[in-house]
């Protein structure tokens, strides 16, 4: 069989796949539609190039197999060929870059309404963190964690006092409302990563990184660690649960604060030394 | 039509006749070629057993040197390879691969592949044994310091080996290295296992840098008479700037692995921040990880190149000897060789994009990636459209360039989705990477690999391989190679992640366990299709048809020296003068389908040649 023949199919074959794929994007539940629709363009563009310089491959292996005495073009340069080729080959890949820029200005551009989620990431799990009522983080260090203070957040500043703090990996979030994610690792790196919202960041330690996004549809989504952080990397998953508004607003108010945390710490010290006490 | 310098060099006629003497051929005036301007390099010639095949100093026993010694970490690799996908397709059927395993095997596997692999295959391999032979030198310029590079190399993978056989075995912090992971307890192999890789790999970058200086002197001065630059075989082309690519890059690993073994050892804190882990607040504080990933990928992706430029300039050779026809647009492509190895140094950040590094770095990168698309997708136009209008061998070798064109397109779209950032942010860190870098470095050079050894077997044993097994060693590694990769990027789509043991039960995964039982099988099918090649290699060796000179009738000088397999010095008594660029292939007016670079003007006097 001519070898031109098993080329064809493998091109054929990898449009069919392309076409009948089973396997494909998850629904998307963010705002982020339009990376897809870059990806999309990518594909057309990009398999349409893929395509034609196959065919044409084909064809010549086709038409210009070894034949003695076949008749050769001698052309070692073409410069009106090749200069169509760059210019063309150019407004191809303008036409890529130039939506994929708008997109990522979009995306490193956090709204001002956007709702601080401190997430932050160890070896092998995930907590929370989230403004009180005074909408702003408290400053936080690694140095600082301790068993009375899971978060390191600094004593001494106010803005710390009423932040929600979430030990758990379930976080829940508003529907159609922004969120910027604020990471944190305090040990190696992490990523926070759902793939139905399409976005994702490393989580470093030393730096608080960030990315934003809206979830817009009200369900259960399953984070993964998407930056390897050691022998539990497979292991490092979390939820997160997009609410309702009435639903959200009833999760958080469940929530405790770093003050009654600490407030409660105080009890249970002045408990145990009283305890203590007694016996003696 | 008269030869360049012919032109340039009427009034110099006195001078060469007298300079001429040394050249074969007629001594008129439209062969003239200008006289040497050093004398002939001096040759240590070995005697013993010793000097001549271990610490021997031709460059052509040094090729093939680095070639066995690159292709056996090569099977090692590959070896490593089957584990982790039999974990990923049949998990618990090998219950011996925990996580720790896997993680180490994903390490060594990557970092065998790129490093010790491909990059000593191309360069100390191809490189020993084609550039003295290529641009007409008796050898390296510094014979001795190329013996000490491939020594510095064979210590460098025995150190790497060893880490198999310490305590925690070897390093499993991704090939990439990335701190702090890779020195804390929480990967395996944290231990000795990270230090020895770090030596290793410091060792590699002392050894291939003699190497690489060799290659860069001998280009730049030791060609022979007539050997312009611009009539240069493009495989000289790829593989000296690749080598100028590796002198700049590989400074950049090296101080990374220095100052992360520092890390490691004092517990300096180049790479580390303050750092709790387990509980405890480590003795580290002040440094950046981020750092680190500058620097490695500032060698990480002109590495992609280095691997690259060497394949895009012997497919460009294979393709025009086995159609019959010039390479078209060569000094095109020689531009676009030179312009993607220099834009390489200007994108190393699209590694980086998820990272946390400043976000506005994205926009600068995704440009500069996609600007090199530009060349790129020149030379695949020029690669095809030699095709055209040509007369194809259909033989093993050029199957495995067309083989090579095909993953080589598809993997470099796959590129311009990953390069551009806002298609990178979901895709990146799944299985949509692992296709893409696997067909576009992976496949698409070894596809090259192979094809090479396929032309210049010949030359190197003088005998033949043979041609049904090469068809069916192409067949079963192209489609089985193709068909993982392929599939693989859906994986991505969904939104798989890389680095994953073990994928449990996660809702929209749970629909790839299919296609990925149907990649394991085919890896290793691919993977035991390689025996044919090997078997063919070593039949060939005794019982391959005798080659004969030039079997090929291709015109680049390695072909043209007297005796074959070439021997020490290459050249006899004469070095080879040079008349014309390697591609003139089909010329019209011309005799025979080729015309070697040695065939004087005059000699070919209907032909009408262009201007090279």
């Amino acid at each position: 069989m001519h070898a031109g023949f098993i080329f064809l199919a493998v091109i054929v074959g990898s449009v069919l796949f392309h076409i009948f794929t089973p396997w494909w994007w998850t629904d998307i539940a963010s705002n982020w539609g339009a990376m897809d629709d870059t990806i999309n363009l990518t594909f057309w563009i990009g398999g349409g190039v893929f395509i034609l310089v196959c065919l044409f491959m084909v064809y010549c292996v086709f038409k210009f197999s070894y034949k003695e005495g076949r008749k050769v073009e001698y052309k070692p340069e073409d410069h009106k060929l090749e200069k169509i080729l760059t210019i063309a080959t150019t407004i191809g890949i303008i036409a890529l870059l130039a939506p994929g820029l708008i997109v990522y200005k979009n995306y490193i551009d956090t709204p001002k309404n956007a709702l601080h989620v401190e997430v932050n990431a160890w070896q092998w799990g995930w907590q929370y963190r989230l403004p009180g009522e005074d909408g702003i983080l408290g400053t936080a260090q690694v140095a600082k964690i301790s068993d009375d203070n899971p978060f390191g957040i600094n004593l001494d500043d106010p803005n710390g006092k009423d932040d929600i703090l979430i030990q758990s990996d379930e976080l829940h979030l508003k529907t159609d409302k922004p969120v910027k994610i604020l990471l944190r690792s305090l040990d190696v790196l992490h990523n926070f990563y759902v793939p139905q919202f399409r976005a994702k960041m490393d989580a470093i330690p030393g730096i608080i990184s960030y990315y934003w996004f809206e979830p817009n549809k009200v369900g259960e989504y399953e984070v993964l660690c998407a930056e390897y952080c050691g022998v539990g990397h497979y292991g490092m998953r979390a939820i997160v649960i997009v609410d309702s508004e009435e639903n959200y607003e009833n999760w958080i108010n469940e929530q405790e604060t770093f003050s009654s945390l600490i407030a409660k710490q105080d009890n249970n010290k002045l408990k145990t030394t009283r305890i203590a006490k007694n016996n003696n | 039509m008269p030869d360049e310098y012919n032109q340039k060099n009427t009034p110099l006629e006195a001078q060469s006749s007298e300079t001429m003497s040394g050249s074969s051929g007629s001594t008129t005036d439209i062969d003239y070629v200008r006289p040497a301007e050093v004398p002939e390099q001096d040759l240590y010639h070995g005697h013993s057993f010793i000097t001549k095949w271990v610490f021997c100093q031709d460059a052509k026993v040094i090729g093939i040197q680095y070639f066995l010694t690159a292709v056996f970490t090569g099977i090692v690799g590959l070896i490593l390879s089957w584990l982790m996908r039999l974990q990923l397709g049949f998990p618990e059927l090998v219950p011996f691969i925990t996580a720790e395993h896997y993680y180490q095997f994903v390490t060594m596997h990557g970092m065998i592949m790129i490093v010790y692999f491909l990059t000593a295959l191309f360069l100390g391999g191809f490189g020993n044994y084609l550039v003295p032979l290529m641009v007409g030198a008796r050898d390296m310029v510094f014979p001795y310091v190329n013996m000490v590079s491939f020594w510095m190399f064979f210590i460098a993978v025995c150190v790497l080996m060893a880490s198999f056989f310490v305590p925690g075995g070897p390093t499993g912090a991704g090939w990439t290295l990335y701190p702090p992971q890779a020195i804390l307890p929480g990967s395996p192999g944290s231990g000795i296992g990270i230090i020895l890789m770090l030596v290793s790999l410091s060792l590699f970058v002392i050894g291939f840098t003699m190497g690489g200086l060799n290659y860069l002197i001998t280009i730049l001065q030791a060609r022979t008479r007539g050997m312009t630059l611009m009539r240069m075989p493009l495989t000289i082309w790829g593989i000296f700037t690749a080598t100028a690519l590796a002198m700049l890059a590989f400074p950049a690993l090296l101080v990374s692995c220095i100052m992360m073994t520092l890390d490691k050892v004092l517990e300096t804190s180049f790479f580390m921040p303050a750092i709790i882990q387990a509980g405890e607040v480590l003795d580290y504080g002040g440094g950046s990880p981020v750092l680190f990933q500058h620097l490695f990928w500032f060698f990480g992706h002109p590495e992609v190149y280095i691997v690259a430029l060497p394949a895009f300039g012997i497919v460009s050779d294979l393709i025009s000897v086995h159609a019959r026809k010039n390479i078209f647009g060569y000094r095109m492509m020689v531009w676009a060789i030179v312009g993607i190895g220099a834009l390489s140094f200007f994108v190393w950040a699209h590694h980086m994009y998820v990272s946390g590094m400043n976000p506005w770095f994205g926009f600068f990168f995704a440009t500069t990636t996609l600007i090199i698309a530009v060349p790129t997708a020149l030379k695949v136009y020029n690669w095809i459209i030699t095709l055209f209008k040509a007369n194809i061998r259909m033989n093993t070798v050029m199957l495995f360039c067309l083989g090579f064109i095909v993953t080589f397109v598809n993997g470099g779209i796959t590129g311009i989705f990953l390069g551009n950032v806002a298609v990178d942010i979901p895709l990146s860190d799944t299985y949509f990477v692992i296709a893409h870098f696997h067909m576009v470095m992976g496949i698409a050079p070894l596809m090259v690999i192979m094809g090479a050894v396929y032309h210049w077997f010949p030359l190197v044993t003088g005998r033949m391989l043979n041609e049904r097994l090469g068809k069916w060693h192409f067949w079963f590694t192209f489609l089985g190679a193709y068909s993982i990769y392929f599939p693989m990027h859906y994986l991505g789509f969904i939104g798989v992640p890389r680095r994953y043991f073990e994928m449990y039960d996660s809702p929209y995964v749970t629909s790839a366990t299919g296609l990925n039982e149907f990649i394991t099988v085919a890896a290793l099918i691919v993977g035991i299709s390689q025996f044919i090649f090997i078997y063919n290699i070593i039949t060939s060796l005794k019982m391959g048809k005798p080659a004969g000179k030039n079997p090929w009738k291709a015109n680049s000088l390695e072909w043209l020296t007297h005796e074959v397999p070439p021997t020490h010095g290459n050249w006899g008594e004469n070095l080879p003068v040079v008349h014309r660029w390697p591609y003139d292939f089909n010329v019209p007016g011309a005799k025979e389908d080729y015309i070697t670079q040695t065939t004087a003007p005059s000699e070919v006097l209907g032909a009408e040649v262009e201007k090279t």
